[in-house]
């Protein structure tokens, strides 16, 4: 099975490449879109901030060619969030910043207040109904992710998972061909192991 | 709900894990991949890697190694030690590193700071702090990988925490010097005070001896992870069974 890897320079992509290493896949790392032309699925990952990310996705010609692809593609931690219509991470500008709109939803900055400080770092649980989608097979309901945020999307229409960080979090999302973690599968044990295979097999 | 992290730190020297009581006399523990291979399987839910002779000499941490560390553990792991530059923790971050550390070149130029969290992110972006009290006040030291150059710095700890958190960093990991490798329990008293003025997430490190520690630094200081280096190097305690005790204890943890 030949996977793409959406390389946008964020510092993540090491990592992702690894993980799937340790699942026995190699993936093609894809700058652009004809380089993923032989590819059955994609990846976007991404850490960082929403304006340079996306600016470097319609740099590259990925903004549009995701718009118009119908392959199965899982983004994770940014990259999930880029998937969204909008997001109030502004870098400063104080406007939104408009994001591939795949998905319906808008993502906001987190609020923690009581439950603690902001960014939300750390490993946190998950929490789903029982075989709602096939990325949640073999995982359990309170099994731990490790997620680092500070920006996310309401629990909304596509919402498959959530955590709970003074605000209920999505942690998975699913809208049709597309998915996405808000957590980095990569860094997240054996878990994050199965969620990525899972995506690799599904 | 947010688990406590357990951050087990490997000080590095010459490519090698090496552990010293009070900064002095390193002794060897082991490769750096297998001690991490070997504390992602127990359980560790972070890694910290510290060049404790990068910030004396001047040089920087060499990449390879991060790479090799990268490949083989599926758990977060931060890089410290010797940073001084965007170019010098991108090398880190691309290599695989999920954050990078800075303490020294921090203080000695806090703009670091700030060009660091607008290019990664603040969640990158993590500030080492040692710690000590001289004449009532908390300040800093600099340098501390080399007794012989150690330094005290002019700046107190608490404001210092107020500073680089304004300046964008996402964690602080504030080592109290008095404690580091005694076994004797963390320092309470300055963590609950680091606490009261740090907005991010605050890991304890220095002075875990034994299991009751690390519930005593979680509950009275409410940190959000404690870092520990001789106990598990030296087998004193394993994190399996830390991870049970501080369950037991009701305090929440991945199992």
């Amino acid at each position: 099975m030949t996977l793409a890897l959406i390389d946008t320079s964020t510092a993540n992509i090491a990592s992702v490449r690894y993980a799937l290493n340790r699942l026995g896949v190699e993936p093609v790392l894809a700058a652009t879109p004809g380089e993923a032309a032989g590819a059955k699925k994609l990846i976007l990952p991404g850490v960082g901030a929403a304006g340079p990310a996306m600016r470097a996705l319609e740099r590259s010609g990925w903004a549009d060619a995701l718009r118009n692809d119908t392959r199965p593609l899982l983004g994770v931690c940014l990259g999930m969030q880029l998937l969204f219509g909008e997001s109030d991470e502004d870098s400063g500008t104080g406007n939104p910043v408009s994001l591939l709109g795949l998905i319906p939803g808008r993502v906001e900055r987190l609020a923690p207040s009581d439950a603690g400080p902001w960014p939300h770092m750390g490993w946190n649980t998950l929490s789903f109904s029982p075989g709602s989608d096939p990325l949640l097979t073999g995982i359990e309901e309170g099994d731990h992710v490790y997620f680092v945020h500070g920006f996310y999307v309401p629990e909304g229409a596509s919402t498959l998972a959530t955590t709970s960080y003074g605000a209920r979090i999505s942690a998975m999302v699913r809208h049709g061909h597309i998915a996405g973690c808000q957590f980095h599968p990569e860094r997240s044990g054996a878990v994050g192991a199965r969620i990525l295979s899972n995506f690799i097999k599904g | 709900m947010l688990a406590r992290r357990i951050i087990p730190c490997l000080d590095v020297r010459d490519g090698k894990v090496v552990k010293g009581v009070r900064f002095k006399d390193h002794e060897i523990v082991g490769d750096i991949v297998e001690l991490a291979r070997l504390y992602a399987g127990q359980g560790a839910d972070e890694l910290v890697f510290y060049d404790i002779s990068a910030s004396p000499e001047g040089r920087e941490v060499e990449p390879a190694w991060v790479g090799r560390v990268a490949q083989v553990i599926d758990i977060p792991f931060c890089v410290a030690g010797g940073i001084r530059s965007v170019a010098a923790a991108r090398a880190r971050l691309h290599a695989g590193a999920d954050k990078i550390s800075i303490n020294t070149p921090a203080l000695e130029n806090p703009s670091l700071i700030n060009a660091l969290a607008d290019e990664f992110g603040s969640q990158c972006v993590v500030v080492g702090m040692d710690s000590r009290k001289i004449g009532g006040i908390w300040r800093l030291h600099q340098y501390t990988g080399d007794p012989d150059r150690t330094l005290t710095s002019e700046r107190d700890t608490l404001s210092w925490i107020k500073e680089v958190t304004e300046r964008g960093a996402g964690e602080i990991v504030l080592n109290c010097m008095d404690q580091d490798g005694v076994r004797q329990g963390y320092d309470i008293e300055q963590l609950m005070a680091a606490r009261e003025v740090c907005p991010v997430p605050l890991i304890a490190s220095g002075g875990a001896g034994a299991m009751e520690h690390f519930a005593d630094v979680f509950k009275k200081a409410n940190v959000d992870g404690a870092l520990a280096a001789s106990v598990f190097h030296k087998g004193v305690i394993a994190i399996p069974d830390l991870k049970n005790y501080l369950a037991q204890s009701g305090i929440e943890v991945r199992p």
